[in-house]
């Protein structure tokens, strides 16, 4: 039904992409697929997969690094990192990860990379360019979001099982502080000023927002969906605008992704996506979000000014993370 | 027809600790070392063979272990939280069909050291440390006097392995006490219904959920008539209780049902199945037209000889076959997969569906504790009882305790000896608070009166 609906939408909003999407810029889209072991890579302006790259085991985070040559994808099964080119897909090297990698994130500055260790309740902390571990830092059971302040100086991890959100400084792996969020917590996503964390829990189905500066939880977002219930609402990948307005927030089996006003926290808009909308990615220049939707093998695709969902793009086996690249 | 009317049987195991899967090589020596570390016990003979009868209930001294030290670096400032597991040692139950099923001497207590490693990580920045402690007894005295003793020294949090009478007895003792008992295996009806205690929480489905599971998840096949094959045990007639009612539920026909007496015999022998092959295919002639064959044998004592045995080719379903249970060891969604790795680290061996009630149990406390910033029962036990409560558990989403009988509400898994083959609820049984209300004894129905106060 939701395929059948979306189908109606993007029927009638093709028109409209095409005049929208002859002056933007064609990005390329990177989908892990954690099932079928590769990553889909989309053109953002045909809004068709154009290649698709043979991975490792259980390809799960997915991220940008050395200025957006590479694709960094954590293959969990094999206990490592690969790394491709962006714009050739070949191959390039493998990084260390630590085992079970989950979820990478870049330092500001580009080098180190953290990475969430799902299985061994660590982050690890790895320099991209000569590959190798700098150490590693032991947090709550089931690491997963990592979250990286704009200023570079706090890396936000949240634990599954421990239930919060660690706060660690970036430069020493000192703990700052630990925070307890709601059941499951999966994704941290700092504003781009830097002064809130959002910080997502998939059972618990609150997003928490808590204030860097004090550690303080300043609030959180509920959701309600008529029809839906409770139990099927599982907040998972945020991700905010630069101008710090609008919050997207995918909300797993309900198969929708939230509009949230990021000041008052509260939610404006329900967009129908695919099945288990888990992350979201943002092209550049924020005109498009990107969602991948597990359980129908597809990628949602939501202009981000208009609030609509325009297309379904179907991709591999249970697309699990999307990254933009220039 | 193919057996003589035996010994009267035994109680069964339950079926909720069916176990799936060999252990590796090397599990008996890490499982002893294991339960040497955590409760230096006189040593028992538990892999199956009977053990020698307990003391009596009127020496109740000696076969409690001490509590076993869980924390290696005790923190003087940290809040305490002691847990204690009591195992009622069932030595009468009949060793399985299968040599893949035979339990492991720490079934349940390596799901409570999960729990605790788990409640510990967290407690680590919250200055919290989880302990645990073990008492095992072959009698229900025996063990209640000993649990009543770990009560009365601190000991707020009971996870319970026993069987329904003890159960009650245990929860009769603690009546006027700070204390919870979960009840980590017993699935009887009753617990939750005419006899529910306000002091028992349940983490193991009752009867009548892990049944439902089943019923709904034949009803989107549209394998509407069902065979029930019922055995000799009150359990199984428990079993087959709950079968009916679900059929009924759900607008299934049982057309007609059959009871197999089976006098199980040696056990481990060098010949069988010559017999069995003859035996079952005549037990099953004459039927009417059917879907599939249900199977009532909670002691796994015949269950597992009826697939690809029955005389026109049928699915079989049950407690053998495609059954309903809590945890599989090759459950992978959910997060499963890491927390599956974890338990195999720590035990040595894959994850049972006893380890996992124990495990639920066990992180409420730590839950709670987590939630409330306290060791208090006084605060803790009303907080879990409180529709705030919530738990997550590896099943998809939260799991919460049903306020009117302390029965955990949690999608049931059905499901091979290999693999999970689907979960239940089934799409389209709806429900007007939650769907997983539409698995066992909803609230309008329910004869549980106690927690009305």
């Amino acid at each position: 039904m939701t395929i059948k609906r979306q189908g109606l939408v993007s029927a009638l909003a093709a028109s409209l992409l095409a005049l929208t999407a002859s002056n933007a810029m064609a990005f390329k889209v990177f989908v892990s697929n954690e099932k079928e072991n590769t990553i889909s890579v989309i053109d953002s302006e045909t809004l068709a997969v154009v290649h698709t790259i043979k991975t490792g085991n259980r390809p799960r985070g997915i991220i940008l690094a050395n200025e957006g040559k590479w694709v960094i994808v954590c293959a969990s099964d094999d206990h490592k990192m690969q790394v491709f080119d962006t714009s050739t897909f070949e191959f390039v090297k493998d990084l260390p990860s630590g085992p079970d990698p989950e979820l990478p994130i870049l330092h500001t500055s580009g080098n180190p990379l953290y990475v969430s260790n799902e299985d061994d309740n660590l982050v690890t902390v790895v320099d991209i360019f000569k590959g190798t571990i700098i150490t590693d830092v032991p947090v709550g059971v089931e690491p997963e979001g990592m979250g990286m302040s704009p200023d570079g100086k706090i890396l936000v991890n949240t634990s599954e099982t421990t239930n919060m959100a660690h706060f660690i400084d970036a430069q020493t792996f000192k703990s700052i502080d630990n925070i307890l969020v709601d059941n499951r917590p999966r994704v941290a996503e700092f504003t781009a000023d830097g002064s809130q964390v959002w910080v997502s829990a998939e059972i618990g189905g609150t997003v928490t927002v808590i204030e860097t500066a004090t550690r303080k939880v300043l609030g959180k977002v509920t959701f309600e969906i008529q029809g839906i219930t409770k139990d099927a609402i599982q907040p998972v990948g945020v991700r905010i605008t630069k101008d710090g307005k609008k919050a997207f927030v995918a909300l797993g089996p309900a198969n929708r992704v939230a509009v949230v006003d990021v000041a008052t926290r509260k939610v404006e808009k329900y967009l129908l996506v695919g099945q288990r909308v888990w992350n979201l990615g943002f092209t550049p220049d924020e005109k498009l979000l990107f969602t991948t939707n597990g359980t129908s093998n597809d990628v949602s695709v939501i202009e981000v000014a208009a609030e609509k969902v325009t297309k379904s793009i179907k991709v591999g086996r249970y697309p699990w993370g999307v990254v933009v690249a220039p | 027809m193919n057996v003589s009317t035996g010994p009267a049987y035994r109680p069964a195991r339950s079926v909720l600790c069916r176990p799936h899967a060999p252990y590796p090589r090397g599990f008996s020596f890490i499982a002893a070392a294991f339960l040497l570390l955590a409760a230096p016990l006189p040593v028992r003979a538990q892999e199956g063979a009977p053990e020698a009868p307990a003391a009596p209930s009127a020496a109740p001294a000696a076969p409690a272990a001490p509590p076993a030290a869980e924390a290696a670096a005790s923190d003087p400032a940290a809040l305490k939280i002691r847990i204690l597991m009591a195992r009622e040692l069932r030595e009468d139950r009949l060793p399985p069909l299968s040599l893949l099923d035979i339990p492991p001497p720490d079934d349940g207590v390596a799901g409570a050291k999960l729990a605790i490693s788990d409640n510990n990580t967290t407690g680590r920045f919250l200055k919290q440390e989880f302990t645990l402690d073990i008492v095992q007894a072959a009698t229900p005295a025996e063990l209640v006097a000993e649990v009543v003793k770990r009560v009365d020294e601190g000991i707020a949090y009971v996870v319970a392995d026993a069987s329904a009478g003890t159960l009650l007895q245990l929860s009769d003792a603690l009546k006027d006490k700070d204390a919870v008992v979960f009840n980590a295996s017993a699935p009887d009806e009753a617990l939750r219904e005419e006899q529910c205690r306000v002091n028992i929480k349940h983490t193991a489905p009752s009867r009548s959920m892990l049944t439902d599971a089943l019923g709904q998840y034949l009803a989107w096949k549209q394998w509407r008539k069902w065979v029930l094959v019922v055995g000799p045990a009150p359990e199984d007639k428990l079993y087959a209780d709950a079968v009916r009612r679900t059929a009924k539920r759900f607008g299934h026909k049982i057309v007609e049902e059959r009871s197999f007496a089976y006098d199980p015999g040696s056990r481990r022998s060098d010949g069988g199945f010559e017999q069995i092959q003859q035996q079952i295919p005549s037990f099953m002639q004459g039927l009417p037209e059917h879907d599939v064959v249900v199977v009532a044998d909670e002691g796994e004592l015949f269950g597992e000889y009826f697939p690809y045995r029955t005389w026109i080719s049928r699915p079989v379903v049950g407690t053998a076959g495609l059954f309903a249970t809590p945890w599989h060891p090759a459950i992978e969604l959910w997060g499963g997969t890491q927390f599956q790795n974890r338990f195999k680290r720590l035990a040595g061996r894959t994850m049972r569906s006893l380890d996992y009630n124990v495990w639920e149990a066990v992180r409420s406390v730590g839950e709670a504790a987590t939630r409330k910033n306290s060791a208090d029962p006084k605060v803790l036990i009303p907080y879990m009882r409180s529709p705030e409560f919530e738990l997550a558990a590896f099943k998809g989403q939260k799991v919460t305790y049903r306020a009117w009988n302390g029965q955990l509400r949690q999608p049931v898994v059905l499901a091979t000896a290999k693999i999970l083959v689907t979960v239940s609820p089934q799409p389209g049984f709806l429900h007007q608070t939650t769907e997983l209300d539409t698995l066992g004894v909803d609230q309008p129905e329910t004869k549980c009166t106690a927690f009305k106060k």
